[in-house]
């Protein structure tokens, strides 16, 4: 039996269709009580008083603390996992986040004092009784107006609210110096908008503690419930990390914005051991609007430069990135490291330099969000290639051919070193556009787009072909990049004595589908049946360690431990099957779940060797028993999946509305294990590219008020929002890790934002336009298409 | 003000006394712990928490526990009937039209509505009548593929029906 490659239907699926799946605000523990945070409704402010009496006398309150009764208590704030360097070596500014503020408050929703109630309703109206006095202070949301003489302090011991600033690539004298020399320079000024990543299922956290064991459980909406541990234990609350357990259970989405450790969960543990007894925390939506970290949000300016030919010479970028008021888990990481280094592109640009300044604002924490400075990065390069070939007068497409590397399988033909500091693994950037375009009929498309605008109707096409990476990632690199962590993972293996598979790994599934896929490779290499195998993750207790899932990492990093993992089980069985069919281990094939001496028909099945491993009767001297195997994988290199993406719309000029007519997208993800899941991975991360493209968009006023956190002001694509997608996919497998795989969480998302704008700049150019800001709403197009600027 | 109501849940019928703001999402999830309605927001839009009311789809934060008196709902939980998967079960699970799970109970609810007004719905019918249910994880590509596999089973099956 194989199942790598084929769509096999979800295993997780039944208790999700029939609402048995259990996210954490669905457990209900004994003696539970529910709390309830009181927020900043200013951006800035400082904290005059707290009055509590009120809400502390109603009957069914358990407790109340501030910040204050935090600080007294010796609890430290979360801390930042990525430590980002000044470019004089300076390390960055890391100001204290505490669980919560004590004498200010420095963004909307920034927790004052929680109120812990023995049911929500009674927390909820004890919330209201409490009384903050503020004195609120002026604000500043943007960044590029935050590092300005005068602006507002976030924190008052950093000078101009700048956390680092960070330069990678070519030295600026040559960058300039190439750009000096070009003979076309395009030169976008652009907002990379802020976005919310809006899981479904808000954040929620249930802590635990047993006094009886003297033992701590959090349950909570986690992407990384082992780092969660880590922080919460060593860092925060300072208790061993042996009586902590988290507990990560079905968790509905995640798009980034559940990897980080939150206060909340250190907030629920430690009213727990307060009160001894079970706390509960679910967000408001409201609340996630306020509170869950937010994306993107970069200021910037893109210089490319050109040759007479239309070769790439150059490439100059400064950015200033928002990071919100305190620096959330991997904050820092994302405008820098997973932005700056992909600024390469697809492209053979030789020199490149990107200036980056991190920069602390009275808005929430800005991280990662579904691609995580890659979709900033492919956008600032892809807007770039279409506006210059329209104003070189050349086919974008083109334009792209001309300045792809050339393809390299990373085997034969070694890696490409970029001038920002990677090495990419395999590629073959032509092939992706060349499906593309022939699945778009090009051709056609044009004739019919000079037609349409005979007749009033704007149609356009827009291109966007990218590079992310992916399978976060080779400890020792990004250590010397500033993680404070090991981005490797843990893959377990026990074979039971029946010849079943419990694998327990560390990445973490919220709808990736890990419980099918990672059960397709460990059935196929065991050659057992799919139903024999089962996957466990998301419990401390259950699973050894683990990193947890993000940066399209799961597969790729955590599907190779498990891998690592079979390897060791089969090499085992060799020695019992060597055993018991009196050959050599040498002589021995194993295939089909079946051990076999070569050129015999002498063969053992895999289970009569798991059953062996346990009854260990007759068996190889000095060999333990037992068939259990645990594996740490730590990547070599990141991967680097890549592809094209084409947009059409069509702009109604009476109203200004963007319609998505197609979208094309053609991604090489290396090799694919579930076409179906793969499939759908791509599809979700289009939508939220296109969502960012067109519909969606924090926004802070000038006061830090944030004036769209509601599903009924913020706008989440919907089902009439899109077309159905035309996928496809290249295979170019990754040589450096056992599947040969890429990762495809991100790939929608990071590709088709810029290729849904670039199409609407080609259905306007007859408007003489090149830029309108994102999101595209119809209000803007309709007002630069009337001249209503 | 507690208020006495009688209802039918899934084919049982309760009989609590519920407080007269208790939301009828929180009834179901907190009072007879059927956990599998969700609750997305707060302001009736991602349609996480839809129901069918005398057969007829609500988001169960809309509606207080109170106005359920009398009524007839069904849940997610007592969609499968005998053990048999209702179609759009199904549907969801042959096309991929989940991925995390948390919007499925309510977009599966919504589409049975749908299916029961227009039983032969076009792709645009199907985006519109989902418009009211967020979904961040599938793009809704998959969504719309369940609920036109749904759609084309409960046709044959009628069908069947007609003939038998």
């Amino acid at each position: 039996m194989t199942y790598i490659g084929k769509s096999v239907k979800r295993v997780e699926d039944k208790r999700f269709i029939t609402g048995k799946g259990q996210y954490t605000d669905d457990i209900v523990l004994p003696g539970m009580c529910h709390a309830v945070i009181i927020r900043s409704d200013y951006a800035h402010a400082k904290i005059n008083s707290i009055d509590t009496s009120a809400a502390e006398e109603m009957d069914g309150v358990v407790a109340v603390f501030t910040g204050k009764d935090i600080e007294k208590a010796g609890i430290n704030g979360v801390p930042c996992g990525w430590q980002v360097n000044f470019k004089n070596g300076d390390t960055m500014k890391e100001p204290p986040h505490h669980l919560l503020a004590i004498d200010k408050v420095r963004h909307m929703g920034d927790g004052v004092a929680v109120i812990i109630a023995e049911d929500l309703a009674t927390a909820r109206d004890a919330a209201d009784q409490v009384m903050v006095d503020y004195e609120e202070l002026d604000a500043v949301v943007n960044p590029a107006e935050a590092v300005k003489d005068g602006a507002p302090l976030v924190h008052e011991d950093v000078p101009h609210n700048i956390c680092f600033d960070w330069e990678l690539g070519n030295p600026k004298e040559e960058v300039d110096a190439a750009l000096d020399s070009a003979h076309h320079i395009t030169k976008l000024e652009f907002v990379n908008q802020r976005v919310i990543p809006n899981a479904v299922e808000p954040r929620s956290a249930i802590g635990h503690y047993q006094e009886s064991k003297d033992h701590y459980t959090l349950y909570t909406t986690s992407q990384n419930p082992h780092l969660t541990r880590l922080l919460l234990s060593a860092f925060v609350l300072g208790i061993p990390e042996h009586r902590v357990r988290v507990v990560a259970p079905d968790v509905g989405g995640g798009f980034g914005s559940k990897i980080f450790h939150y206060i909340e969960e250190a907030l629920m543990v430690w009213c727990s051991k307060q009160l001894n007894r079970p706390v509960k925390w679910t967000a408001t939506r409201s609340e996630s609007f306020m509170t869950d970290a937010h994306g993107r949000d970069h200021v910037t300016t893109a210089e490319m430069g050109f040759d007479k030919e239309g070769k790439t010479v150059g490439l100059r970028v400064k950015t200033y990135a928002n990071l919100g008021a305190f620096l959330s888990t991997f904050g820092p990481c994302v405008p820098t490291w997973l932005h700056g280094t992909l600024l390469q592109g697809l492209y053979t640009t030789p020199k490149i330099n990107v200036d980056v300044t991190g920069v602390f604002t009275h808005t929430v924490a800005v991280d990662a969000y579904r691609g995580a400075g890659r979709p900033e990065a492919t956008y600032l390069l892809e807007r770039l290639m279409d506006t210059a070939a329209l104003e070189m007068d050349m086919d974008p497409a083109e334009l792209r051919f001309k300045n792809f590397i050339p393809p390299f399988d990373g085997v034969n033909e070694p890696g490409y070193e970029t001038q920002v500091a990677l090495t990419y693994d395999s590629g073959n950037y032509h092939g992706v556009l060349e499906r593309a375009l022939e699945m778009v009929g090009y051709e056609d498309f044009r004739k019919e787009q000079e037609e349409a605008r005979k007749n009033g109707k704007y149609l356009g096409i827009g291109f966007s072909t990218y590079i992310e990476a992916c399978g976060i990632a080779p400890s020792a690199v990004v250590g010397a990049l500033g993680a404070r962590a090991g981005l490797y993972e843990v893959g377990q293996v026990r074979v039971q004595p029946t010849g079943t598979v419990s694998v327990y790994t560390g990445s973490h599934s919220h709808g990736q589908g890990h419980e099918t896929t990672f059960a397709q490779v460990v059935a196929d290499r065991l050659g057992i049946d799919l139903d024999d195998v089962e996957i466990v993750h998301g419990d401390s207790e259950a699973v050894a360690f683990g990193m947890g899932t993000y940066g399209s990492r799961s597969l790729a990093v955590g599907g190779s431990a498990i891998m690592k993992s079979l390897d060791k089980v089969i090499e085992k069985g060799a020695k019992i099957a060597a055993h018991k069919l009196e050959a050599s281990e040498d002589d021995l094939e194993f295939k089909e779940g079946k051990y076999t001496v070569k050129g015999t028909d002498k063969s053992v099945a895999f289970g009569d060797i798991a059953l062996t491993a346990y009854v260990p009767h007759d068996y190889p001297e000095g060999l333990e028993p037992g068939m259990d195997f645990s594996s740490f994988y730590d990547p070599v290199n990141f991967t680097y999946p890549f592809g094209a993406h084409i947009a059409i719309v069509e702009i109604e000029k009476e109203t200004g509305q963007v319609k998505l007519k197609r979208f094309i997208a053609v991604d090489d993800v290396g090799n694919v294990v579930n076409p179906m899941i793969v499939d759908g991975q791509i599809h979700g991360g289009l939508a939220q590219g296109i969502g960012q493209a067109l519909l969606e968009g924090a926004v802070y006023d000038e006061n830090g008020q944030l004036i769209n956190g509601s599903y009924m002001d913020y706008t989440m694509p919907r089902a009439d929002d899109f077309p159905s997608f035309e996928v496809d996919r290249q295979v170019t497998p990754c040589p450096h890790n056992p599947l040969g795989v890429k990762g495809a969480g991100e790939a929608g998302t990071i590709g088709s934002t810029p290729a849904v704008v670039n199409a609407v700049m080609d259905a306007l150019s007859p408007f003489g336009i090149n830029d309108v800001p994102m999101p595209v709403t119809s209000e803007r197009v309709w007002k630069i298409m009337n001249n209503h600027h | 003000m507690a208020t006495n109501i009688q209802v039918t849940i899934n084919g049982k019928s309760y009989s609590h006394e519920v407080d007269g703001r208790l939301l009828l999402v929180q009834y179901l999830r907190e009072v007879l712990r059927l956990t599998g309605t969700h609750v997305g927001c707060d302001t009736s839009n991602c349609g996480a928490c839809t129901v069918l009311v005398d057969g007829q789809a609500v988001k169960a934060c809309t509606m207080l526990a109170a106005q359920a008196d009398g009524r007839e709902i069904i849940t997610i939980e007592g969609l499968a009937e005998n053990g048999q998967l209702h179609p759009l079960q199904e549907g969801f699970h042959e096309e991929h039209g989940l991925q995390c799970g948390f919007c499925t109970p309510g977009m599966i609810l919504t589409a049975a509505d749908l299916l029961n007004r227009n039983p032969d719905p076009s792709e645009t019918d199907i985006r519109e009548a989902l418009e009211g249910n967020f979904c961040r994880c599938t793009g809704y590509h998959n969504i719309v593929k369940s609920v036109q596999y749904a759609a084309e089973k409960m046709k044959k099956g009628e069908k069947a029906a007609a003939t038998a």
